[in-house]
Order: C-alpha cells, then sequence, then structure tokens
C-alpha cells in the first residue's frame, strides 16, 4: 500500500538538497567550530556560511542569528528574555493570543506564576486578530507581544506586518513563532517589522533538533543555556553543524521555489477543501482565504477524530486531528475552541498538511477514501443517528 | 500501529455487533459528546440470557474496540454473569489499552449495565439501587489498571 504522507505541519521528509548538505559533516568535516585548529576552524567557517545564508533568506545581518535545537527552545529563550529584560524596566505585562502553540502558551503559563502579567487576545471564528487589538491591548507596562506569524493547526496567516508596526510605534518588543510560516510564505524580518523570530527547520525539510531564533540587533537577549562561548554567549553548546547546515541548504531551497511550490499546494489545497466540503455536515476550520497554501482542517460532525485517523492510516493515509484522543487529554484542541468550535464539533476534526511532494493523484484519493469513512463512522455514531433523527439540532 | 495491540486493532476496523435491535429488551447509552465518547448497547434478553446484543459507538479507536470486544463477551451469557463482567477483564480480553485510554473500557462495562438496568427497570424486576450506581457522574469512573 502506497503511503500518503500529509502531515507536513508535524514534520516533513528532508529533501535530497539537504542530506547532500548535511552528510560531508556526518563524514569528513567533523570539527569542533571553537576549536583553534584548521579542521576545527574548517567547521567554523561552514557554519559562519550556513548563518549568513539564512540570514539572507531572513532579511537580516547573519549575527542576529542564533542557532537553537528548534522552535520550541527559541520560543521559550525569546519570551524570557524579553519578559525578563521588560520586569528589569518594572514591565510585567506580555500579550499573546489564545491559539498560540504550546511551546509559547506553557513558557507564559510559567511565567504567569512568576508573576507576569499575560493578556491572550481572544481569536476569531475565523481564526484571526487584526493589528489595532493588539494595539489596543498595549499598555504602558506591556514588555512583550508574541503572536504566531502562522497557525500550526488552522493554518491562518496573521497580519504579522501591521502588528510588528504597531508594537514599534509604541515602543514594545515583538515576537513571532513563524514555525508554521518560514520557508512557506514570505517572511521578511525588516519588512515585517519583527524584533524575535523562531523557526524550525524539520517544518521545511530541513532536520529534526535544530532551528533558529533571530534577535534584532539592540533587542537585548539572554543566555539560555549557560556553558561555553557557542553563538556569541547565549546559547552553550557545541553546534549542530549537521543539522545546520542541512537548514541552510532546506530554506535556501524553500525560499528559491516558495513561489512556484505555493501555486502549486494552493491548487491542491482547494481541491481538497472543495471535495471534503461535499460531504453534509462539514466545515472549513479558519478563514478561507488567509491560509497557508498547505492547510486544510475540516471538523464533520458525529464523528471523533481519532477514531478517523486511525481508519485512514490503515488506508495509507497519514493525517492529524485537534480530538481529544489524539492529544492524551481529554480536552480537545485548544485551537478550535479558540475559534469557539463546541467540544463536541472539535472532537471530529481532520488537519490535512500539504508539501511540494504531494501529488494531484495523492488529493483524489483522500478525497474518495475520506467521506468513506466519515459515512462508517456516522452509521455506527449514536450521536449521529440523534442529529439525523432531530432528536439533536444539526451544529454545522 | 504501535498505539494500540492487534487486537485492539481487529476490533476497531472490524468491529462485531455493530448495529441496533429494534423493540430491544434493553438499550444502555453511557459518556457524552462533549467528551468525545458515547456508547449504546442494546440487548435481546430471553429467560434471563443475552440472546443478541448490538453497540453504536461515538468515539476513539479503543472506545469502539471496546463497545465490540464486550458485546463478544456477554453474548450468549446469562445476565448475572454478564454483571459480573470487568471494565478490566475486557481490557484484558484487548490485550491492554494504553493507560489513557482505560477509561473507554469502563464505558463498556457501563454501558451493559445501564442496558441491564434499563430492562429490569422495564420488566418491574427488583434489583439493588447500590450496585447500579448513575454512570452520567464522572466520579463514579473507577477504572482498574494493572
Amino acid at each position: 500500500m502506497k503511503t500518503v504522507y500529509v502531515d507536513n505541519a508535524a514534520t516533513t521528509a528532508m529533501s535530497d538538497k539537504a542530506i547532500e548538505a548535511m552528510t560531508p559533516f556526518l563524514k569528513g568535516v567533523y570539527g569542533n567550530p571553537s576549536s583553534l585548529h584548521t579542521v576545527g576552524q574548517v567547521a567554523k567557517e561552514h557554519l559562519e556560511d550556513a548563518r549568513a545564508r539564512i540570514a539572507k533568506c531572513l532579511n537580516c545581518e547573519p549575527r542576529e542569528v542564533y542557532f537553537t535545537s528548534g522552535g520550541s527552545e527559541a520560543d521559550n529563550q525569546a519570551i524570557r528574555s524579553a519578559a525578563v529584560n521588560g520586569a528589569r524596566k518594572g514591565k510585567k505585562h506580555i500579550i499573546s493570543t489564545a491559539f498560540e502553540h504550546h511551546a509559547v502558551l506553557h513558557t507564559l503559563k510559567k511565567l504567569e506564576k512568576e508573576g507576569f502579567e499575560v493578556t491572550y487576545l481572544p481569536v476569531h471564528a475565523d481564526g484571526l486578530i487584526t493589528a489595532e487589538e493588539v494595539g489596543a491591548a498595549i499598555r504602558e507596562d506591556t514588555a512583550l507581544v508574541t503572536v504566531m506569524f502562522a497557525n500550526n493547526e488552522v493554518g491562518t496567516v496573521l497580519p504579522i506586518a501591521e502588528i510588528g508596526a504597531v508594537c514599534r510605534a509604541k515602543g514594545v518588543v515583538f515576537h513571532t513563532d513563524a514555525v508554521q510560516a518560514v520557508g512557506h510564505i514570505p517572511v521578511d524580518v525588516q519588512g515585517q517589522n519583527i524584533d524575535m523570530l523562531s523557526l524550525s527547520a524539520h517544518k521545511f525539510h530541513g532536520a529534526k533538533g535544530v532551528g533558529a531564533l533571530y534577535c534584532k540587533r539592540g533587542i537585548p537577549l539572554n543566555t539560555f543555556i549557560d556553558g561555553g562561548a557557542q553563538e556569541r554567549n547565549k546559547r552553550a553548546g557545541t553546534e549542530n553543524l549537521a543539522g545546520v547546515a542541512a537548514m541552510a541548504a532546506a530554506l535556501e531551497e524553500a525560499c528559491a521555489n516558495m513561489k512556484e511550490n505555493s501555486e502549486k499546494l494552493s491548487l491542491l489545497r482547494d481541491r481538497l477543501i472543495e471535495g471534503l466540503l461535499k460531504v453534509p455536515h462539514s466545515k472549513l476550520n479558519g478563514d478561507r482565504k488567509k491560509r497557508l497554501p498547505s492547510n486544510v482542517n475540516i471538523c464533520f460532525e458525529g464523528i471523533e477524530g481519532e477514531s478517523l485517523l486511525l481508519l485512514l492510516d490503515a488506508k495509507g493515509i497519514c493525517a492529524s486531528s485537534g480530538s481529544a484522543c489524539t492529544s492524551g487529554s481529554l480536552d480537545p484542541s485548544h485551537v478550535l475552541l479558540a475559534l469557539g468550535l463546541p467540544h463536541e464539533i472539535a472532537h471530529g476534526s481532520l488537519r490535512l498538511s500539504l508539501s511540494e511532494y504531494n501529488t494531484a493523484d495523492e488529493v483524489e484519493y483522500i478525497v474518495q477514501e475520506v467521506p468513506k469513512v466519515v459515512e462508517y463512522l456516522r452509521n455506527i455514531s449514536p450521536v449521529w443517528e440523534e442529529l439525523e433523527k432531530g432528536l439533536k439540532p444539526h451544529l454545522i | 500501529m504501535a498505539l494500540y495491540s492487534e487486537k485492539v486493532m481487529d476490533h476497531f476496523t472490524n468491529p462485531r455487533n455493530v448495529g441496533k435491535i429494534e423493540n430491544a429488551d434493553g438499550i444502555g447509552e453511557v459518556g457524552n459528546a462533549k467528551c468525545g465518547d458515547i456508547m449504546k448497547i442494546y440487548l435481546k434478553i430471553e429467560n434471563d440470557i443475552i440472546v443478541d446484543v448490538k453497540f453504536n459507538t461515538f468515539g476513539c479507536g479503543s472506545a469502539i474496540a471496546s463497545s465490540s470486544m464486550a458485546t463478544e463477551l456477554i453474548k450468549g451469557k446469562p445476565i448475572s454473569e454478564a454483571l459480573t463482567l470487568t471494565n478490566k477483564a475486557v481490557a484484558e480480553a484487548l490485550d491492554g489499552l494504553p493507560a489513557h485510554k482505560m477509561h473507554c473500557s469502563v464505558l463498556a462495562e457501563e454501558a451493559i449495565r445501564a442496558a441491564i438496568k434499563d430492562y429490569y427497570d422495564k420488566n418491574g424486576i427488583a434489583y439493588d439501587k447500590a450496585e447500579f450506581p448513575d454512570p452520567t457522574d464522572e466520579d463514579e469512573h473507577h477504572i482498574d489498571e494493572d
């Protein structure tokens, strides 16, 4: 059976170019970039070359790029740092949204326990917020605004440049978790008024376990891991050179092909949306237009997401869901709840996230198979029976 | 799939006793859609024997598999034996469930008890109310794990 992988928001397959870029550092160039000798200095040159190439893709200076173990670490470092430095000036208020990634939300929850006050801006039903809403929430004591670039579950793309402009005008540090955006949609830290940005390589066909934090010159950044002087004293530990080299190659490739990939993915995405919304009592989550070219997120009433995923997996389709059962908790996805979906609807969500490696044939296969599985599950669902008998009203 | 045993996957992908029984002698429904699990069990009873049993379930893979296994375990059995079925026995028959999925086996046990209680109520059969706690009360969930 053929595998149809449509869970690229979770992780992507490495590109051939990224693997090629990585290989010399696994076999041959093994030096420690901190070593004084030639073997070390060769490694150092490669490290700085990768940094410069990544900086170019983000439109910043190489010295503004700090390598991390991934998006979560970058989020933790950026938020903690901005919070602590704000507190030094008596600013202990942070603004974010209700549907951030847990790397951001859990860091903020911890800061709340440490005495910070966090405003979680409510998200509209379409999965968006406005720059005006951010502006209205900024106070004298606001230390940081952290708003994701694009949502990992419903794929909505937020007005980052506008939010950045509002923050800059009011002199507040602006961080964005751009893990789902970098390599997929245009990101320009200068043009979009971004002070800090987190990215993760494995979301754009790089390797797992490596990412970066962009921190604008002049914005104070605290050391996150104590130890050696790597990453300009901000993050100790011998650099993951193989991962960094692969990240630079993957990002260059993603940025070079962005327009072409985006056009291809938008067509595939739209075909999926059109085909799957033919299922009665289904609903697309997130704005139809302001969304990642790769993201489809649909709720089917009367069924539960985990059983849907397992049956799709049996047909070779790898997808994900915001149902409680897939999260290991009793509540469905906080993102879907933030969009105002009732629990019983959120349990029946399906996220399909594409990459340029997917084909039109795969999309047709999904459009053909998903409705069958939904129908099967509805036929054995007592919830669906009540809805169909009119004992309860359909919610979607 | 590593999440579930082969037996769970078998009962999930080929569930036994799926469906409804018209004019069932006892019907039990437990769980709620908000939490993501609802199980409904239909019983046909003759001379205190469960001659037929069907289920409908809204829920995850283990909820559907637990319903399927539980119905297999009580089909053709006397009511007295069905009442001794524990969630642990359902989980064991499935070669185990992940810890956070044990509540699915509890739902199966509760759904069967609720269906039997319904049968008793419909037929005016006396029973000890203490043996049939209200399964809609979340605090009554008793999960036997080992």
